[in-house]
């Protein structure tokens, strides 16, 4: 069946300069976009960055202010309709209805979606068993877990099978299990041959979700790549240094930035700060270049407890890429939902 | 307590179950739009099924209205309430079918503010189908409430002599003129997109019609601006059709050709409207 898929091949998306704007925020600002047919398609950022708008704007929900789109070969405007057929978007707010039972939103989903009677019956208790929510099918939504309600909307997007499906914040808000569920059940659908697109402000989940990823920071692409291309372009590694007394960090620091040249992040546990070291020509520059730090934290009379050097993680490259770090809390406004 | 690895095995064993169901495959023939208006009127009757509450409205204004105004103007317009119910009950039904009506908007711009709009705009439907579907379950509640006024109607003292082909063709033109109006509200839950909103302009907006009709007092004794409002009103026209229906008196071609072109024109207004303001993309 994947021979299929590959058969009619081309593109799942082709973007090119989608602008979006909402009175004065400019929420997309020339995106371009390619991704091919049966990839997962990571769309990384923060809240705000722009990410859902262009989501809803490839599902044909929301409506373009400029450039082009085309989903599956068909444009986003003129083709909406013909879109719809063939994609599924589960959206970040659960899109299924809280008054009814599990079983009744997909058997109701199911026949919107062109299925007779008693196959949308026979695939909603198919897909309730595979999710693992047969024991809650029979009651109202309103009352599901979380997780429950998220792997209910998913399933209910693969009631029939997209070539196309929009994950928006997955699994924004769960617990670490269900977690790993979703990532387990996306990994399922993609090795099926539906092209994956989602976004996600988890840098771990891009990272282990995502054969592409596209760092997305007020409403322009900043970066992409692999997450190992990524890391490569933000540097070959990263010094990691923990101090013995956390009021020299300010003095490390800036002993540190202007020691390398290059920008000082400092961890989240007041001991800690990190320096990206750029990619050196050399290989053995990043052996002198730690050297040269070490000799200068030593004259500033900077304790030192522990230096470590190591590939650069996602939120570290993220910094880099666009200037701020890439928390949830450093959340400026919510994209305006529809 | 679960340890990582029973975590992640049960998420594979879920996960699994999953694997034969999904072969892509060329999608199924869309739903026409008949049919999808027949599952979402079908899924209409399913919420009201699981939160009979949202019947309170279809059941209370009926109620309310039926005895609060026979006995609190019966006896003031009217000889007896006897009397009076004659014209004040078919009058009755109408204004507790029209105020009922506002509740299917709201209830639209409840699913509106809901993330299972989106999902509905994403499915390869009839943009129509949700706002007609729901007008299905409208016209269930609007003959629940009809079936209210006119059973505590006659348990008052109101004989209907226009016998049950009277009492039957008024409700049906009174639903007729309830679902016409649906769509207005419909209109206006997609433009505003708030429950609450919808509900306080439908009651603002509708104490001037239906006090400004013929439903609680003869034109005759207004002056003569008030007389012309009236007089086109379409509530006054639905009104007295169902009087003549209902009480057999004679003479209803007028009154219900006027009603049914009412009907007709708010109908073609807002139905329209509410397509395009559903389809239209933010």
């Amino acid at each position: 069946m994947s021979t299929n898929r590959t058969a009619k091949d081309g593109l799942a998306i082709e973007a090119d300069g989608l602008v979006k704007v909402y009175g004065e925020h400019r929420a997309l600002d020339g995106i371009d976009l390619t991704v091919g047919r049966g990839q997962v398609f990571g769309f990384l950022g923060p809240n705000g960055a722009g990410k859902t708008t262009a989501i809803r704007i490839l599902a044909t929900l929301t409506r373009l202010d400029g450039g082009t789109a085309r989903v599956l070969g068909l444009d986003v405007v003129s083709q909406a309709d013909a879109i719809r057929a063939r994609v599924a978007v589960t959206g970040q707010f659960a899109s299924v209805d809280n008054d009814l039972t599990g079983y009744e939103n997909l058997v109701i989903f199911g026949r919107l979606r062109g299925l007779s009677r008693a196959a949308s019956k026979q695939r909603a208790d198919q897909l309730l068993d595979a999710f693992g929510l047969s024991g809650a099918a029979g009651r109202p939504v309103g009352g599901y877990s979380g997780g429950m309600r998220r792997r209910l909307d998913i399933g209910a997007s693969l009631i029939v099978t997209p070539d196309l499906l929009f994950l928006d914040e997955p699994t924004t808000g769960m617990d670490p299990r269900s977690q790993i569920q979703v990532w387990e059940l996306v990994r399922r659908i993609a090795a099926a041959g539906t092209t994956v697109l989602l976004t996600t402000q988890y840098l771990e989940e891009a990272d282990k979700l995502a054969e592409q990823i596209a760092v997305i920071d007020h409403g322009q692409i900043v970066a992409e790549g692999t997450s190992a291309q990524l890391k490569a372009r933000v540097g070959s590694g990263t010094l990691r240094i923990r101090l013995l007394n956390g009021e020299q960090r300010s003095q490390a620091q800036a002993v540190l930035a202007d020691a390398l040249q290059g920008p000082v992040q400092l961890g989240a546990d007041p001991l800690t700060l990190s320096v990206l070291l750029g990619t050196p020509a050399d290989p053995t520059d990043a052996g002198r270049l730690v050297g040269r730090a070490m000799t200068r934290l030593a004259a500033a009379r900077v304790a030192v407890a522990e230096v470590a050097l190591g590939q650069p993680s996602l939120q570290e490259a993220f910094l880099t890429l666009t200037g701020h770090p890439a928390s949830p809390a450093a959340t400026d406004h919510e994209e305006p939902k529809s | 307590m679960s340890t990582p690895t029973a975590t992640i095995s049960a998420a594979a064993l879920e996960a699994d179950r999953l694997d034969g169901l999904l072969a892509p495959g060329e999608p199924p023939r869309r739903a026409e739009a008949l049919t999808a208006s027949a599952i979402f009127g079908w899924r209409a009757m399913l919420k009201i099924r699981r939160e009979p509450k949202q019947l309170t409205d279809s059941i209370a204004i009926p109620v309310l209205f039926t005895v609060l105004f026979t006995y609190l103007f019966g006896g003031a317009i009217g000889v007896t309430p006897g009397h009076y119910l004659k014209s004040l009950l078919p009058g009755t039904l109408v204004m507790s079918i029209t105020i009922v009506t506002v509740y299917g908007g709201a209830r639209l711009a409840q699913d509106v503010t809901t993330g299972v709009f989106d999902r509905f705009r994403s499915l390869s439907v009839w943009r129509g189908a949700l706002v007609l579907g729901g007008l299905l379950s409208d016209a269930a509640r609007y003959l629940l409430s009809a079936a209210i006024v006119v059973i505590l109607g006659v348990a008052i003292g109101y004989r209907p002599d226009g016998g049950a082909r009277g009492v039957i063709a008024a409700v049906a033109l009174v639903i007729a003129f309830g679902l016409s109006m649906s769509w207005l509200w419909a209109a206006i839950a997609l433009l505003v997109r708030d429950p609450a909103t919808v509900t306080s302009i439908g009651a603002a907006g509708l104490i001037a019609p239906t006090f400004a009709s013929n439903i609680f007092v003869q034109p005759r004794t207004m002056p003569g601006w008030l007389q012309a409002v009236v007089n086109v009103n379409p509530i006054s026209h639905v009104a007295a059709a169902s009087r003549v229906l209902m009480n057999g008196t004679g003479g209803a071609g007028g009154p219900v050709a006027w009603s049914l072109v009412a009907i007709a024109a708010i109908t073609l207004l807002f139905a329209p409207l509410t397509v395009h303001l559903y389809s239209k993309q933010p």
